[in-house]
């Protein structure tokens, strides 16, 4: 962001000033420092992940909003970018990598496999969107996505930050557990939630032989 | 590729009397053995025959009464395969001996048609699931097993075609998801088998050494989510030290079920789903499945599609090598520069691809008997410009940035990865055969759609190290170079395609197997039809998965810090490997 968009529009700044002074909130200040340096997880998992790299090599180039820093390890990770089929072996692997993250965080559902199973929905391996167990910030469309495609769902992520306020964001307000904290599924006869046990076990019990 | 083996040379039925029968099914080849002499004769495959290479295992289910493994054997001398069966009672447990001692490559595929068929391979030591978990309900390739999302045996499905109606598949399902409990299945009381038997596999490497100096064995977990392994690959080893002293690869967490829909998908419909196989080389992929299907179904390929297929595909495998050279590179800690090179390479070729097919990755550009349109001139200057003013300097500025570079030598000139005998018995396949010595390139051994007009070498090198196993890569794109310059100058002017355009085709009953050199190695496809417009079995011999087997032989010994260039050499891509 210039000078021009951090500075607020209804204050005027001498035009002799303005190269040194900006008026603004501190909202506007601590958004656009924040949605300037979002690192995403370095993270991959299908077709989709093969277009994030290209996203970031020197025809698309994702440094040019902040977003370069690929970082392997989720506790330096701001963003977790879901770039491909979520099936239901990784999916305990997902929610753990999700849990270390720490707040602020978003998810970018990438392509239509993350978003809502996509092409493979009807496999009996592959959980139809990353939705089921995550919240979503982002859906990108596209099989996969190109990284224009790409790049235009993350500029959709950085409005977002955009409008978020310090003062309400939950993760400064005083809690006694972590509301993010999703609970990793069990791998069983099928994907066990374990958020959904009542449901499972009386769906179960009046299935028909 | 696998017509019927001579019966003059090959006559399996005269060496064994009363237990090899030919299959005289419509449409199938090869021989069916007896279950109780499957280890003699596949001995005699072997040995006296000399088809060392077994590249395809797999089984087929024909309900009610019986199964099938089917095993598919070559001589890396080249020439046409060997197809010799198994049928035994589908009653539990179905049971066939396994050929792991005769050929140690089967191992994975193996374990595969256990997890998914529920065949039991008498005497295979590590008979555990592989794509899926242990304690998974059934044995999902099964006909009788139904997913969560099931609705009817084959597509297009009545309630939505042709009326057009839709709804969510959620709605159908008694847990609103894609989910298949048991009957009073109660989540609270399941107790996870978690990785139990996995580390039980381990545990025989943990033995401390009675030579005096006691030393613990830590095990380690690398992935499935780790920078290094492409993917979402899991390897868990044990190491001494430094050294890896045993290692278990664990798949099966990007297994989409490929066979699965496939079987219930018409055979047309499968085409844009074999690009998502392995994604950087959509083309060939296309190209494995046409093959086979035609082979089904009997037809011509146009000719000027029989070019602009080869075209296509040696484009694909220049790409695939470019960005294999530049991870690899990643993996050596020479983080991103190089990949920066390969992927600007990479961009210009799927340009090209996106104006062809109208897609960047996933071009599901192969239709049965031609492709589906036609490179224009104007696409057709671009390639040459490519391949004639840009990609063979590209390819010399990569060499003499990296090959004579003090880092990539001391990493990896005489870094032992597997030598021909061991490479040729885990079946492996591609430019880790021929980095090994094997001059085997399916191109040329058996060559397929109209790669035996071309003149090239078979890319080999001899050492069997890291060093050559890079290197190959990069004579592998020169010698790729050397068939797009005869195929642009050659390709004539016609129709691209045989047959009409049709979203239904009609396959006879029968069986077929295509593969092509890949760039990852050999990629097949077994598929059998019945007549009807769906394959009754749908097979996918992947290049890595099979590879990956000797990951094991190839880590035992090796420096934990080689291991990640060890597993780079193989190129894999997860899409492909667990399907």
């Amino acid at each position: 962001m210039d000078n021009e968009q951090l500075s607020l529009p209804q204050y005027e700044v001498p035009e002799d000033l303005q190269h040194a002074i900006a008026v603004t909130t501190l909202d506007r200040l601590y958004n656009w420092g924040r949605r300037s340096s979002v690192w995403p997880l370095m993270f991959g998992l299908a077709c989709c992940a093969i277009e994030m790299i290209a996203a970031q090599t020197a025809r698309y180039d994702l440094a040019r909003f902040g977003m370069e820093v690929m970082r392997p390890t989720p506790r330096q990770a701001d963003m977790l970018l879901v770039s491909g089929t979520v099936t239901k072996k990784m999916v305990p692997a997902i929610i753990r990598l999700y849990n270390q993250m720490p707040e602020p965080k978003y998810v970018v559902a990438m392509g239509a496999c993350a978003s809502g199973g996509g092409p493979f929905k009807e496999g009996y391996n592959v959980v139809a969107g990353i939705d089921k167990f995550l919240p979503v910030d982002v859906y990108i469309p596209g099989c996969p996505p190109t990284p224009q495609a790409l790049i235009a769902g993350l500029i959709k992520l950085q409005e977002k930050i955009d409008k978020q306020s310090i003062k309400q964001v939950p993760w400064y307000r005083r809690k006694t557990k972590d509301p993010n904290y999703v609970p990793v599924p069990i791998l069983g006869p099928d994907l066990i939630d374990p958020r959904r046990n009542a449901e499972i076990k009386s769906a179960a019990a009046v299935k028909e032989g | 590729m696998t017509a019927p083996a001579s019966p003059l040379t090959l006559d399996l039925v005269a060496r064994f009397p009363g237990l090899v029968q030919t299959d005289t099914r419509p449409g199938y080849s090869g021989f069916i053995v007896e279950k109780d002499s499957l280890l003699e004769v596949a001995a005699a495959v072997r040995d006296e025959l000399g088809f060392d290479l077994m590249t395809a295992v797999t089984g087929v289910d024909y309900p009610p009464d019986k199964m099938e493994v089917v095993y598919h054997a070559y001589r890396t001398t080249g020439g046409p395969g060997l197809v010799f069966k198994v049928q035994v009672p589908r009653v539990d447990p179905v049971e066939v001996p396994s050929l792991i001692h005769l050929y140690p490559g089967v191992d994975l595929q193996e374990r595969e048609a256990w997890d998914l068929l529920g065949i039991k391979f008498t005497g295979h030591p590590d008979l555990r699931r592989i794509l899926m978990w242990e304690g998974f309900e059934g044995h999902p390739l099964r006909k009788d097993w139904k997913e969560g999302f099931y609705e009817e045996d084959t597509k297009p499905f009545k309630s939505r075609w042709p009326q057009g109606q839709f709804y969510m598949a959620e709605d159908k399902n008694p847990f609103n998801d894609n989910l298949a409990f048991p009957q009073n299945f109660d989540p609270e009381k399941w107790i996870p088998e978690g990785d139990a038997l996995l580390y039980g596999a381990l545990a025989r490497y943990t033995v401390k050494q009675e030579d005096g100096l006691s030393t613990d064995r830590i095990v380690i977990n690398m992935g499935p989510h780790h920078p290094s392994t492409h993917g979402v690959f899991r390897a868990v080893m044990t190491l001494d030290g430094e050294t890896i002293a045993g290692l278990k690869p664990v798949l099966g967490y990007l297994h989409r079920n490929h066979d699965k829909i496939g079987e219930r998908n018409t055979f047309l419909l499968n085409m844009p789903f074999t690009d998502r196989l392995d994604y950087f080389n959509s083309m060939t992929n296309n190209f494995g499945y046409a093959l086979a299907v035609e082979k089904l179904m009997k037809i011509p390929v146009a000719e000027r599609a029989e070019y602009i297929r080869v075209i296509v595909s040696e484009l694909s495998r220049i790409q695939n090598h470019l960005v294999f050279i530049g991870t690899l590179l990643n993996d050596l800690g020479a983080m991103y520069t190089p990949s920066l090179y390969a992927f600007e390479e990479r961009e210009l070729i799927l340009d090209i691809f996106e104006a062809i097919s109208g897609a960047r990755m996933m071009c599901n550009y192969f239709r049965f008997g031609g492709v589906v349109r036609d490179i224009e001139d104007a696409e057709m200057q671009k390639i040459k410009d490519l391949v004639y003013d840009r990609l063979q300097y590209k390819t010399d500025e990569l060499d003499r940035m990296l090959t004579e570079n003090e880092v990539l030598l001391s990493r990896m000139k005489g870094v032992r990865m597997i030598n021909a005998e061991d490479a040729i018995a885990y079946s492996i396949t591609g430019p880790v055969l021929r980095a090994a010595g094997v001059p085997y390139d399916i191109r040329r051994a058996d060559p397929y759609g109209i790669y035996d007009r071309f003149d090239f070498d078979v890319a080999v090198r001899y050492n069997g190290d890291l060093m050559d196993n890079y290197l190959i890569r990069i004579d592998e794109i020169r010698q790729s170079l050397r068939i797009l310059d005869q195929a642009i100058k050659q390709i004539p002017q016609g129709p691209i395609n045989s047959q009409k355009p049709a979203y239904q085709v009609r396959v006879p009953a029968g069986e077929a197997y295509g593969r092509v050199e890949s760039p990852k190695g050999e990629l097949g496809y077994y598929v059998v039809s019945n007549g009807k417009p769906n394959p009754w079995r749908y097979h996918v011999r992947p290049a890595s998965f099979v590879n990956v087997t000797a990951l094991e032989k190839i880590s035992i010994g090796a420096k934990i810090a080689d291991f990640v260039v060890l597993l780079a050499m193989f190129d894999m891509v997860m899409g492909e490997c667990d399907r």
